[in-house]
């Protein structure tokens, strides 16, 4: 049986006019919103990978659900229920959970009673089930101008803290007790570093949501890190690769009516996939 | 320079620790001469990490003083190089050599700014001081644990110190990658003024760098020359096994169990 070309990209959504839809207000602000979140995140991402803060990355997007769910129901704005959530849960990870060993039990069980919160305030609340979903699959179509303001003043914030304290928190990650001896703050680093990534978390789950997170967090850090070991080129790179993903993700999005946390994050797994091919290949042709 | 005129590099009188409630060791009073080569040696458990930390201002004492390069110990005294216990668990595969040896020298510093020509130069000579020049550009990872442990003693070496702490160098490698790192360990001892402490459980491969040893016995440390810590007795006593000690023809010291 033929079918016609535009019939085909019917059936998969195919919406003419995306390029005008890309003009939009609501477009514009999703734009420079995930942008934004890119540039917080790729920053972070590469300490996330380099302290092995992965589970603590996926779990703090699920503490943060209960607050999200608990703001809704007390009428306070999601953001801050987000915010004071995941900022909790990153203060506790970083304070119970000293070594890696630790902090992946305390991790685990800091995000089951999260879990626990979540379900119950979902059932206390009628009027949270669209919060539900847009704090579980992001919701960066609908971001608020103030929001928005929010959103850049936060990664200000953050690229500027990073970047003071970028070396010794690379030291206190890499070698911890030399990085002691040497007198550096490495509790005091890796607990400010929880709080900044609470902060990312709470920007990122916003647009991707809780359970797409790690694409945009920790994945493109662990591609540029498979393509350079420089620190600040692994920073560079990956802040690109989500800015890339977002940009891209929001155009396909406009062009095939998808929600736009799943082209983000394919993009970013695809871009993953790449890297891992081409880097296997060249280790192989290496050796 | 001699050693008598460089002052002691550590003194303990009557130091003892706790940790977590319990004394680990006491009754310390010892004197480590500057530009000795010093094994700390004692079994499992028996507070030989605990006396680096203590050396380093990481872990204080419950009694007694000590005394490092002529002051009292504190974090951050950059005369000191320190190679923790299982360096390289913690590092993992998302760092180059190069970057790890340069944070020796510059991982306190705040704000970001590149190496300065002068700091670039002193990672290149660390590293080519441990024989680390040719994979320096490679990832952590990728290197053999011999390789891994030069950089780590590099990294160490970068800011010049009076005082190296090397906490089991030799752990988990085979015989000839101890040589190469005891000859490492000569290089460094014979061409700096550096006082070095080094923790191992197997002397032999050490002896011909070694001047003294500290040994932790009964709970508690104490120092000798090197001769008199390769006796049958007290290694005997010190690990509770049988250990032989034999002067070869050329009048090198070795041991054997059983
Ligand atoms: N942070 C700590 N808190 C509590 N106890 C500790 C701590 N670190 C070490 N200990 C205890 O202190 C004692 C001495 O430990 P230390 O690591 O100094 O021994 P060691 O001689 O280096 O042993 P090994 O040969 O196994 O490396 C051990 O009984 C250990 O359990
Ligand atoms: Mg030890």
């Amino acid at each position: 049986m033929a079918v016609h070309p535009p019939a085909a990209l019917a059936a998969i959504g195919y919406q003419p006019e995306w390029l005008a839809v890309l003009g939009e207000d609501f477009m514009r602000r999703a734009l420079a919103g995930g942008v934004l979140v890119a540039v917080a995140a790729g920053v972070l991402g590469y300490f996330v990978v380099i302290r092995r803060h992965a589970f603590a990355a996926h779990a703090l997007a699920h503490i943060g659900f209960p607050g999200a769910t608990g703001a809704v129901l007390l009428g306070l704005p999601v953001t801050l229920g987000l915010l004071a959530f995941c900022t909790a849960g990153g203060l506790a990870i970083g304070w119970f959970g000293r070594r890696w060993a630790d902090r992946e039990v305390a991790t685990g069980t800091i995000l089951g009673f999260a879990t626990g919160l979540g379900v119950l305030f979902s059932s206390m609340g009628t009027r949270s089930a669209a919060t539900v979903t847009s704090v579980l699959f992001g919701n960066l179509l609908a971001i608020a101008p103030d929001q928005l303001a929010v959103f850049a003043g936060c990664t200000v914030v953050l690229v500027g803290v990073m970047a003071l304290i970028a070396r010794p928190l690379t030291f206190a990650s890499l070698n911890p007790e030399v990085a002691e001896a040497k007198g550096v703050p490495v509790r005091a680093l890796g607990v400010a570093f929880m709080v900044l990534l609470a902060l990312v978390i709470t920007m990122a789950v916003q647009v991707v949501g809780t359970l797409l997170l790690f694409g945009l967090v920790v994945t493109p850090a662990a591609t540029a890190l498979l393509m350079t070991a420089r620190p600040a080129a692994v920073v560079a790179c990956s802040t690109a690769l989500g800015a890339v993903a977002v940009v891209l993700g929001l155009v396909l999005s406009a062009m095939f009516d998808l929600p736009p946390s799943f082209p983000i994050v394919a993009l970013s797994f695809l871009g993953w996939l790449l890297a891992l091919a081409v880097s296997r290949r060249g280790a192989a042709s290496r050796d | 320079m001699t050693a008598g005129e460089r002052g002691p590099a550590l003194v303990l009188d009557g130091a003892a620790v706790d940790r977590g409630g319990r004394r680990i060791w006491s009754h310390g009073s010892l004197t480590v001469p500057g530009g000795a080569a010093v094994v700390v040696i004692g079994p499992n458990g028996s507070g030989k990490t605990t006396l680096l930390e203590v050396v380093l201002g990481t872990c204080p004492l419950a009694e007694g003083r000590v005394t490092v390069l002529g002051e009292p110990p504190r974090r951050g005294n950059p005369r000191i190089g320190y190679v923790p216990q299982h360096y390289a668990a913690t590092v993992g595969d998302a760092v180059r050599a190069r970057d790890l040896v340069a944070l020796g020298l510059t991982g306190t510093r705040w704000g970001l700014g590149r190496l300065r020509p002068d700091e670039r130069a002193r990672v290149d000579a660390a590293l080519d001081a441990v024989g680390a020049a040719e994979f320096a550009d490679r990832r952590m990872a990728r290197l053999s644990g011999g390789q891994q442990q030069r950089v780590a003693i590099a990294q160490a070496l970068v800011g010049d110190p009076d005082l190296l702490l090397l906490d089991e160098p030799l752990a988990h490698l085979d015989v000839r990658h101890q040589q190469e790192i005891v000859d490492v360990l000569r290089g460094i001892h014979q061409e700096r003024e550096v006082t070095v402490l080094v923790v191992a459980h197997d002397l032999n491969p050490l002896l011909p760098v070694l001047t003294a040893g500290v040994y932790l016995v009964d709970g508690h440390p104490h120092y000798a020359e090197i001769g008199d810590v390769v006796d049958e007795e007290l290694l005997t006593h010190l690990y509770g096994a049988r250990v032989k000690v034999v002067r070869t023809a050329q009048g090198d010291l070795f041991m054997r169990s059983g």
